[in-house]
């Protein structure tokens, strides 16, 4: 900034002293300041617009009224709530193949997939264990997974009493 | 010229003591009465603002505001007034007590001693000073005062700070809304805030943001713009900007001391719109459009109606304002009073002496 001050010969320029410059002029002129002066005028009658406008349409309006519309309040899409499963549309199967990389991009090794062998002796998901307690919901997982087998769901209802009752299990039998 | 004997100067509670109990007497009664009147008017307008402010804020802000207490959050000016009165009165070691504590009454009383030259409605004003508007000047300068002590009293070099760059910031845009009094009081030709309120009598075109051509509405919106720095309000109130800093002058106030601040501020708000109503708008003169079936039912409404509709509105454009434009830095603040409005102003009253003395108005 010192550096900038002055000019080659020295000189401190303008607004240095405190004189009132408009941007990108080198003088002081009467236009300049005029120029300035209402294009800054207008500039704070646009923002007066917009937030009278946000004023004016109570549909805008973002605050949940949350414990009276419970029933109703459907969280946003991208809100991250806690992991869930993606299934099958038609067969109701889980799109999981028990591959691992959510396993191995969870910073902080919240899941554990327990493969089987099905019949046909194909590796397939045997469990999957979801600690909630451990989760920050980064969302690394779902990126990690080439199946898109799991999402965060919406669900935000998530305390509960005791830590053991964060152990999820999505899928598989439980203990 | 206006017919001033439709609008009587005494009202019929003041009429009836007077009648009824001796001169003295009589006379005592009825200031009791206003001040009474006035306390009222000082102890419910905070409580309106504060509600107002908080669902004005949040719906500029695509948010609800207070819900909870009460329908839509009515009640919640009652709940923060009595969190506030519970709350423990503390004073920071080494600070004058005395001083400590006069400082925040001093602020609220300033508000409160302004109140009393405002008029109302014709017959509601306490008293009408025939230098009205030179009273209203000088007891909002003791509002500064309070200000300046609480800074000074409080033993703390942040809230010192505070105080000398609210009372720096104060003093400045008084000269530019002294200067618009001035310029008002040019134009009407009487110092009596009554008389100005009369001389702005007709259509909606007769009050002075209109009746004074162009300039007058520049003159409304530098008198906005001076006043809400005045009130040290945002986008100006980079002393307490409560985002960035801490309080202040108010930092080491707590409780009721606090309380009295805050509701100074409120009724200083209040005051200054009603400054503007009384100058510019027409006071508690009903709109007049020169229809005449309309102007009928308009001037029908009870005129102090009309004075705190005005008012209002022009407390809502304070608060438009402060939820809409971002802090300017300290400097730009005193650029904006010393380059940019004191200059306007007295081009403003140099117009106005030229359009006085060629009668244009
Ligand atoms: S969201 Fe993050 S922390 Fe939670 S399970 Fe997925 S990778 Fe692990």
């Amino acid at each position: 900034m010192k550096t900038n001050a002055k000019n080659t010969q020295g000189r401190v320029r303008p607004v240095e002293r405190g004189e009132f410059v408009p941007d990108g002029q080198a003088h002081w002129s009467l236009a300049g300041y005029l120029t300035h002066l209402a294009n800054g005028c207008l500039s704070l009658v646009k923002g007066m617009g917009l937030t009278f406008g946000y004023f004016v349409h109570p549909g805008r309006i973002v605050t949940q009224q949350y414990p009276e519309n419970r029933e109703t309040l459907a969280m946003f899409p991208r809100f991250r709530g806690r992991l869930a499963l993606v299934t099958d549309a038609a067969s109701g199967a889980p799109l999981c193949t028990a591959c691992g990389m959510c396993e191995k991009a969870c910073p902080n090794g919240t899941i554990s997939i327990l493969a089987r062998r099905d019949p046909a002796n194909r590796k397939v998901l045997g469990r999957y264990l979801y600690r909630f307690s451990q989760c920050t919901l980064c969302n690394l997982c779902v990126e990690s997974c080439a199946f898109g087998a799991i999402r965060m769901a919406q669900d935000f209802e998530l305390a509960a009493y005791d830590r053991s009752d964060l152990q999820l299990v999505l899928y598989g039998k439980e203990d | 010229m206006i017919d001033t004997s439709r609008f009587p100067a005494t009202n019929a509670i003041g009429d009836f003591i007077r009648a009824t109990l001796p001169g003295p007497a009589a006379e005592l009664t009825n200031i009791v009465l206003a001040v009474l009147a006035i306390l009222t008017v000082v102890g419910l307008t905070p409580v309106a603002l504060i509600w107002m402010e908080r669902k004005v804020a949040a719906h500029f802000q695509a948010r609800l505001g207070p819900m909870r207490v009460g329908y839509h959050g009515l009640l919640q000016p009652l709940a923060d007034g009595i969190k506030l009165i519970f709350k423990e009165v503390m004073k920071p070691e080494g600070a004058d007590t005395f001083v400590f504590f006069l400082a925040p009454i001093l602020s609220a009383t300033a508000s409160f001693m302004v109140l009393t030259v405002i008029p109302f409605d014709h017959h509601l004003q306490v008293t009408d000073l025939a230098g009205g508007v030179l009273y209203v000047i000088a007891v909002a300068g003791l509002g500064i005062m309070g200000v300046l002590l609480a800074g000074w009293s409080s033993n703390n070099k942040y809230s010192l700070l505070g105080a000398m760059r609210s009372g720096a910031q104060m003093i400045s845009y008084e000269i530019s809304l002294a200067l618009l009094m001035l310029l008002i009081v040019l134009l009407s030709g009487t110092a009596s805030l009554r008389e100005i309120v009369f001389s702005q009598a007709g259509t909606v075109l007769d009050w002075w943001i209109f009746k004074f051509p162009l300039f007058g509405l520049v003159a409304f919106v530098l008198f906005l713009i001076s006043s809400t720095a005045e009130l040290n309000r945002a986008p100006f109130d980079m002393a307490e900007a409560e985002s960035e800093l801490t309080g202040g002058f108010t930092t080491e106030y707590s409780g009721i001391s606090f309380a009295m601040f805050f509701l100074a501020e409120f009724v200083n708000m209040f005051m200054a719109a009603s400054l503007t109503t009384t100058f510019f708008l027409g006071g508690f003169l009903a709109p007049q459009f020169g229809l005449a079936p309309l102007d009928r039912v308009l001037d029908a409404i009870p005129g102090f109606l009309w004075f705190f509709l005005k008012s209002y509105s022009v407390i809502f454009i304070y608060m438009w304002f402060r939820w809409t434009f971002p802090r300017p830095r300290v400097d730009q603040l005193m650029n904006l009073e010393w380059k940019v409005l004191v200059p306007a102003n007295f081009f403003l009253l140099l117009v106005a002496g030229l359009f006085v003395a060629m009668g244009l108005v």
